[in-house]
């Protein structure tokens, strides 16, 4: 069956892992669950940016812009009328795929670093839009959610879990079928991919839709998870700094290795609690260290070490 | 009935960029089963052309008609869909994907939700690779596939799309005899099938065994259409690409003083990019005092060459000055002791002026001694001292092209290297510089080693005279023997 193509050692092997994870809860406290539930938002902002980064070569340096979109725009909603949750994260979805159209529009105009100040423009652009209309936003103190999806820290531990699983299989299998290597084509060369009778922009913005629907859809759900979005958690440069070298630490082009860096991440941060501010210094470099002398990553190592075999 | 419409008509396409027009009046149709080549020299207008029927390029005016159907300003994707494909000269595979699921990409629909791989587009991805005679290679990754092999992928990938025109640019090059050969069948076979192919090259000379009719052209126009023996045998082709009759002011090769250890010698020299033989086994020396004039076409190998005694790229064989290997210094240290290269690319520091860049050339000279070169050179380029205050990316391409020559010539070389000076430029800019290298010929002392392919404008200042084609060099000798001895290698 045409299925069988999907299905691979990677695969497998992170069936088996998300299935470990799910038992987690038995046997670990409250607090190593909660760092876990944002650790696996963060994994599928990672593996969003991905797709753009890795396969439609469109370096994003605004992944909070999508992510800002999505948790501001449920959480303003359900703070201003309460309806019910699930129509707060449509919105909040909603708003970040138009802006992720807003998005590639310059990127279809200007290319490389240009098109990369453009969605950093997007970022601060948002952020201040947050901090002048407080009144709407919270502004600099936060926005204050009062619903949430649920008060056990295991049940909001599986549905992040969930989440990232069915974004992951969803995202993974779109790359690696017909439709992801068309994108590939586009991104590493759109004039021979339109000479085979692709629409290169077709392709790309699908790609940015996809790429918004999730960072939205995580954004929203993670807000509802926190009961409070701030300009720091969501929008801030440094977030979608996070995001990127999340999914560069763990291998560019891999989909499922943004997991694992921003997973990484999450947990080297916080075991270097201890430190204070010299943990994000210890981040930092070790990010910088990795980006450096194995750009492709921790899951490329492994691939790398596999196809020179 | 009538006689079948032409698979690809192009009529009167005409395309300006910004004041220059490169391609001015070109009209050519081609048949199905038929195969036509269109030539021409560096700057000629060919590829633009081609992207033109691509859609890459929109044509200011004229029509492109595929089918009887008019394209002109469609968009690549449209075009490709109604049946044109392309053979690209450099080949880009996906890395990550097998040679297989590069095949499979040209089987593919334009469309987004086409998520299952599907059992007959498998099989056909590998029919085709049988075809081009990659099936013992269809799990491997393109990276670790020889050269050839990338350029059968890109077969592949045009053939999947089964189309009604195919275009091919530059065919051969990079390939060795062999492969040529292998590669040369693959086409017979897309003519066979039908196809109306249109191969895009410099010369004829590489096509002339496949095509039915040539289309030459040179800046921009038409200047013969016809089989491969009448454009062979046409005057205005043979000037183009051999330049007419020529005085010649060579000096005998003995003349020189240092006959016995010429100032540079090359010995076996070879050079592989990637997977690409660059050079092959060339040997060549150059007299203190002497012009030297290496004639090839684009793609020959010349600037590996250049870049090769510059110490830009590694090499095999032996690179000496005044006997002294140049193995070992760095590009830098080759530069500054006085092999000094004036590149094809030009390299200007764009943003600044035409004094600063000078002064960039002279840095390692004094205040007094920069001055009077500048000054020298003002004498021999007067253009580029009404520029001075002017920034280098504002001047015409001549401009630049003097800049670049001056700059060079700021740091005293004793052999100064010129790349392709003449590259994209008017007529009557060419005979200005053609003026400045005479004088520098006859005033000074400096030994100057001469890339080009315009055959006109380097045969005049030459001593002697290398070909240089494919990476070899394949005839050597005075420039006034150069059109009965190497006119055919060079057609």
């Amino acid at each position: 069956m045409a299925l069988r193509a999907f299905v691979s050692p990677p695969v497998l092997i992170s069936l088996i892992v998300v299935l470990l994870a799910a038992t987690l809860p038995l046997y670990v406290s409250g607090y190593v669950l909660g760092l876990l539930t944002i650790a696996y938002y963060f994994g599928v902002f990672s593996m969003a940016w991905d797709l753009l980064f890795g396969f439609a070569n469109e370096v994003n340096f605004g992944p909070s812009f999508l992510i800002g979109l999505g948790a501001y725009t449920a959480g303003i909603l359900d703070n201003l009328y309460q309806p019910p949750i699930a129509l707060c994260i449509a919105a909040g979805v909603l708003a970040a795929m138009i802006g992720g159209m807003v998005l590639a529009l310059p990127a279809l105009r200007v290319r490389g670093p240009y098109f990369g100040l453009t969605t950093l423009v997007a970022v601060l652009i948002l952020q201040n839009f947050v901090v002048v209309a407080a009144g709407l936003t919270g502004g600099e103190i936060g926005l204050t959610i009062p619903d949430v999806i649920s008060i056990d820290e295991k049940v909001n531990y599986w549905i992040a879990l969930g989440f990232m699983g069915v974004s992951g299989a969803i995202l993974y299998g779109l790359t690696r079928s017909p439709v992801g290597l068309i994108l590939q084509a586009s991104g590493q060369d759109p004039v021979q991919a339109g000479a085979l009778g692709f629409n290169v922009t077709k392709h790309k913005l699908a790609a940015f839709l996809v790429s918004a629907f999730f960072s939205g859809l995580a954004g929203a759900l993670m807000a509802f998870y926190l009961g409070t979005a701030s300009v720091g958690t969501f929008i801030d440069v440094t977030v979608g700094v996070q995001v990127i070298i999340g999914a560069v630490l763990g291998g560019r082009r891999t989909i499922l290795g943004a997991v694992l860096g921003a997973v990484f991440l999450v947990a080297l941060g916080e075991t270097l609690r201890p430190l204070g501010d010299l943990a994000t210094f210890i981040v930092s470099a070790v990010a910088l260290i990795v980006v450096l002398f194995f750009p492709a990553g921790l899951l490329g190592m492994v691939k790398g070490a596999r196809e020179a075999t | 009935m009538s006689a079948p419409a032409a698979k690809l008509e192009v009529s009167g396409l005409q395309k300006r960029f910004g004041g220059l027009t490169a391609v001015k009046d070109v009209s050519f149709s081609v048949h199905a089963g038929e195969v036509l080549g269109l030539i021409g020299p560096n700057g000629s207008g060919k590829s633009t052309v081609m992207k033109s029927i691509l859609g890459v390029e929109r044509p200011d005016a004229g029509s492109v008609r595929v089918d009887a159907r008019e394209v002109a300003g469609w968009p690549p994707h449209r075009i490709a869909q109604l049946g044109v494909g392309m053979v690209f000269q450099h080949s880009r595979p996906l890395h990550r994907q097998t040679v297989l699921e590069n095949i499979l990409l040209g089987l593919l629909p334009d469309r987004l939700f086409d998520l299952l791989p599907r059992a007959a587009a498998d099989a056909r991805a590998r029919a085709i690779a049988e075809r081009v005679g990659l099936s013992a290679v269809l799990n491997r990754r393109p990276t670790t596939l020889p050269f050839a092999d990338l350029r059968k992928i890109e077969i592949a990938k045009a053939i999947a799309r089964d189309p009604q025109v195919v275009l091919i640019d530059e065919p051969f090059a990079g390939l060795t005899a062999r492969e040529t050969a292998s590669f040369a069948k693959l086409i017979t076979e897309m003519r066979d099938d039908g196809r109306a192919v249109l191969i895009v090259d410099h010369n004829v000379k590489s096509m002339s065994a496949l095509v039915d009719r040539v289309y030459a052209m040179n800046v921009g126009e038409k200047i013969a259409e016809g089989t491969v023996a009448e454009v062979m045998a046409n005057e205005t082709v043979r000037r183009v690409y051999l330049g007419g009759a020529l005085t010649t002011a060579a000096r005998r090769e003995a003349s020189f003083v240092d006959a016995q250890t010429p100032f540079l010698e090359i010995e076996n020299l070879s050079v592989v990019y990637d997977k690409a033989q660059a050079l092959e086994g060339v040997s060549l020396h150059v007299h203190h005092g002497e012009f030297v004039a290496i004639v090839g076409l684009n793609g020959a190998g010349k600037t590996t060459l250049f870049n090769a005694v510059s110490g830009l790229v590694p090499y095999a064989g032996d690179i000496r000055r005044q006997g002294k290997p140049l193995r070992g210094r760095t590009a830098a240290t080759i530069s500054r002791e006085g092999i000094v290269q004036s590149p094809e690319g030009r390299e200007l520091f764009g943003l600044m002026t035409v004094s600063e860049n000078l002064d960039m050339g002279g840095h390692g000279l004094g205040d007094k001694e920069r001055g009077e070169r500048r000054e020298w050179l003002f004498n021999l380029f007067p253009i580029l001292k009404e520029r001075q205050r002017q920034t280098a990316a504002t001047l015409s391409g001549g401009e630049q092209q003097m800049l670049t020559i001056a700059r060079a010539l700021m740091m005293k070389p004793d052999l100064l290297i010129l790349d392709e000076p003449t590259l994209g430029l008017a007529p009557v800019v060419m005979e200005q510089i053609s003026k400045a290298l005479e004088r520098l010929r006859q005033t000074t002392d400096i030994t100057v080693l001469l890339g080009e392919q315009n055959v006109t404008f380097a045969l005049p200042h030459a001593d002697r005279v290398y070909v240089l084609e494919h990476g070899r060099i394949v005839w050597e000798g005075e420039p006034s023997r150069f059109a009965a001895e190497a006119g055919a290698i060079y057609l």
